[in-house]
């Protein structure tokens, strides 16, 4: 029954991705052309790709806010080892390498100490923006190798070559989370840790990889968010952990942790960049657009949890704990 | 004594979800006079008392106070009705003193604050009718289990108590102590009041009451006058047939050690915790509920940690605190707490059971769906699993049932040692008697089987060899011979060997 009620909030969310796109290619100038749908697939680029990791660290109860911070260092990171002169090879590898560190203090923090990761992550958040700007100050680098920018604004037809790479990576993201044991053990994670441990599942060292995985998959969206404007600065990607945590929940993916899956998050992604992009073209301000992803963000939430709010009683506070 | 029953319920029903914990069951309860409630655990007697206590609602039925109909939104109106319920382990503030505690939220005021002397006065007077002798101002810290039990009955008498229900209150009381509290309900007798008795001591049941009412999975036995019954009455009464056709343990020869703890240790939890099991045995480890023996399994497992000693499967010694290593050197564990431990409630049949072998089901890097289908129908078949599909979410399942899906989770790995906590805790008959058969099937197939379980035909009817905590401490090991229901409850209690 559950499978059911999550299909059918897959269908709605493709149905209404579906209806947005066809009303914006009827009804918004620009919107149906050539390059403003390749311009839309690469402008959700970084989402798309934080979006995987972050589906699989919610479904197994945890979350991550400090991505589009780790992304910012990793681009001030960047920044300042290509103004020290090393060579954009050598400096890739380090960012991933720094991506990594992000997600295994995030990942420690959670596991070896036991703080709820909201808590952790909203501080880390705050922290790695700090340190970007630390090490970067408010200058923007600029002066990048041609080579690598004009790759991360390039296509095979109307299909930018970083969707290319989100592609990838999202059939190996919904491998993981549906046709493997991590997958399986991630979901047991997310919908009863008591239980996932009573079964040997290794809780800890999971939750720490999928926060290391979550860092790694910043720092490559830093590279692509900062070699597709040419621009390596401090404060790169500022918000954009929002962004990518409604599109998760809108995906269908449950905030306590044990459901959901890629498919709708994607869909959610490309929902949430057709809006944006709509309304963008239809010179709707800045401000109703935020008006209008935080309400799609909402009935997200919401939604899934009306109908069980109806069925149940409001329950005494002990009825129901004890059977015998 | 064909007066107007104090409290009495009719036709009461509670259902949790698929398990009707309580079906119609009718019980009066009379002034004046003591009124057993027997039943195995799982029966539905702490149910219906909380029903009494207004802690739960009933489905359906009534309750009359004086023949008149009255309901129990909550404990406060129970209360008020004059239902005062004295549990196993009373909860006392430990900081306040015990007149301070008997006059909780009904303190006799002075002037400025509280007026201690009234209260003083009053409280000597309680003792003084109980025939019980402690002071009003110590606190209520390390006050003995039976001090604080009768620091609650005082409460009670203090409230106008007419209905005193005491759940298992002498399970944890040394024999003087057990005595003393039947003096005192002797006394609230005499005066009047109408009591409700549950305990698992059949002699005390004959000692000190006047009628039985019997439960048995959830549905009213019968009520009767105890001079009607003896003790083997009672006993077919609660289990509804004999004991052998229940508990059909099959005689096996014990083969080589299979786990060996020595000197476990768990600072505060369990001391120097040392046994076998040997392979087709079942070892029982008894004890009452907070002995220890959940958190010695749990330790060997791999759940907890343990702070010194040593466990070995196979002769392979393991470390603590990993559950991984534990279940890789053929250790399984059935947990006590089968909807929070045992299962992921919203998964599918198939998905729990497969959730503690994953490796085995990969095929290269992915879990071949097949293999995982037919690993679960393969159990599900085994085990007489009653199921529409296997892509359901246990959730639907009855007790029962899920009880298998765990069994059928661990089964599937092979294990040569099995741990079974609580293994029919909440199960129907039918199904009780059917995991009973699985696990001396089992053991004869050398698999070495220990069984934590509280309900004593149980232990009685399924080991070879019965192990029995108290405080933490192995107090008592029992062959089938000698282990009977009075050596198992006496070491249980911590008054050693009969």
């Amino acid at each position: 029954m559950n499978t059911d009620v999550l299909r059918r909030w897959e269908t709605l969310i493709a149905v209404l991705l579906a209806g947005v796109a066809v009303w914006a290619s009827l009804g918004v100038d620009g919107f149906a052309g050539d390059s403003n749908v390749s311009f839309l697939l690469l402008d959700t680029t970084e989402i798309a790709l934080m979006a995987l990791t972050m589906t699989l660290v919610i479904v197994a109860a945890e979350i991550d806010l400090s991505v589009a911070s780790t992304l910012g260092l990793s681009c001030a990171v960047l920044g300042a080892l290509w103004n020290a002169g090393l060579p954009i090879e050598a400096i890739m590898p380090i960012c991933l390498l720094v991506g990594a560190a992000c997600g295994a203090v995030n990942g420690l923090l959670v596991t070896r100490l036991g703080l709820p990761s909201l808590a952790v992550t909203i501080g880390t958040f705050a922290l790695f923006r700090g340190l970007a700007y630390v090490i970067l100050g408010d200058q923007a680098v600029a002066d990048l190798p041609p080579a690598y920018t004009g790759l991360a604004t390039s296509s095979i037809g109307p299909v930018p070559l970083a969707t290319v790479l989100v592609a990838v990576l999202a059939v190996v993201a919904a491998l993981v989370l549906h046709a493997t044991g991590l997958g399986r053990s991630i979901v047991a994670i997310g919908a009863n840790v008591e239980a996932a441990y009573f079964s040997g599942i290794r809780v800890k060292r999971i939750k720490l990889w999928l926060f290391v995985a979550s860092g790694v998959m910043a720092s490559l969206a830093s590279l692509v968010y900062t070699f597709r404007y040419a621009s390596a600065r401090a404060d790169n990607g500022m918000g954009l952990e929002l962004a990518v945590v409604a599109a998760v929940l809108l995906g269908g993916v449950s905030i306590f942790g044990g459901k959901g899956t890629l498919p709708g998050v994607l869909m959610a992604v490309l929902l949430l960049g057709v809006v944006r992009n709509a309304l963008i073209l239809a010179d709707v301000a800045n401000e109703v657009l935020n008006f209008v992803t935080g309400l799609l963000l909402v009935a997200s939430v919401l939604a899934p949890n009306l109908g069980a709010a109806r069925r149940r009683r409001t329950p005494s506070p002990v009825e129901g704990k004890s059977v015998s | 004594m064909e007066d107007t029953p104090v409290l009495s319920l009719l036709q009461v029903s509670k259902a949790f979800g698929a398990v009707r914990a309580v079906r119609e069951v009718s019980l009066e309860l009379r002034a004046g006079e003591a009124h057993a409630l027997a039943g195995e655990n799982g029966a539905g007697k702490s149910t219906l008392v909380k029903i009494l206590s207004g802690v739960h609602r009933p489905d359906s039925g009534r309750i009359l106070l004086d023949g008149q109909p009255v309901e129990f939104a909550g404990p406060a109106d129970a209360q008020r009705a004059g239902v005062a319920v004295i549990y196993q382990e009373p909860t006392l503030f430990p900081d306040l003193s015990v007149m301070e505690n008997i006059f909780m939220g009904r303190q006799p005021r002075a002037r400025l604050g509280l007026d201690r002397r009234a209260m003083r006065a009053a409280t000597a007077e309680l003792f003084g009718r109980l025939g019980v002798h402690l002071d009003p101002d110590r606190p209520a810290r390390g006050l003995s289990i039976a001090d604080q039990q009768l620091v609650e009955i005082a409460k009670a008498l203090s409230r106008q108590a007419r209905v005193l229900v005491m759940d298992e209150p002498t399970a944890a009381l040394s024999g003087q102590e057990v005595a003393r509290l039947f003096g005192v309900a002797g006394t609230l007798r005499e005066q009047g009041v109408a009591l409700l008795f549950i305990s698992h001591r059949l002699e005390e049941i004959f000692e000190l009451c006047q009628r039985v009412t019997t439960l048995r999975d959830g549905a009213l036995v019968a009520t009767d006058p105890i001079g009607d019954l003896t003790p083997d009455a009672l006993v077919r009464r609660m289990v509804g047939r004999e004991l052998e056709a229940l508990f059909p343990k099959q005689d096996t020869t014990a083969g080589e050690v299979a786990l060996s703890v020595r000197r476990l240790t768990r600072e505060g939890v369990f001391t120097d915790v040392s046994f076998e099991v040997r392979r087709g045995e079942i070892v029982a480890l008894a004890g009452l509920v907070g002995a220890g023996r959940s958190e010695v399994a749990r330790a060997v497992f791999g759940i907890d940690r343990w702070d010194a000693g040593a466990v070995e499967v196979d002769g392979r010694r393991l470390r603590p605190a990993r559950p991984t290593a534990a279940m890789a050197a053929g250790l399984a564990l059935v947990p006590e707490d089968r909807r929070q431990q045992g299962l992921v409630m919203d998964l599918s049949i198939e998905r729990n059971i497969g959730l503690a072998g994953l490796t085995a089901l990969r095929r290269g890097p992915l879990i071949s769906r097949l293999a995982e289908r037919e690993r679960a129908r393969d159990w599900a078949v085994r085990l007489r699993l009653k199921f529409a599909r296997l892509g359901d979410p246990v959730n639907v399942l009855s007790g029962g049932n899920q009880q298998k899906v765990v069994l059928a989770k661990w089964l599937a790995r092979r294990p040569s040692v099995l741990i079974v906590d609580e293994p029919t805790r909440g199960i129907d008959v039918g199904t009780k008697a059917e995991v009973h058969r699985l696990l001396s099937e089992l053991a004869a197939s050398g698999v070495a089987v220990l069984m934590i379980s509280s309900e004593l035909p149980e232990v009685l009817g399924m080991a070879d060899r019965v192990l029995v905590m108290h405080e933490g401490r192995l107090v008592a090991e029992l062959d089938r011979a000698e282990a009977s229901e009075e050596s198992v409850m006496a070491a249980a209690t911590g008054r050693g060997r009969p």
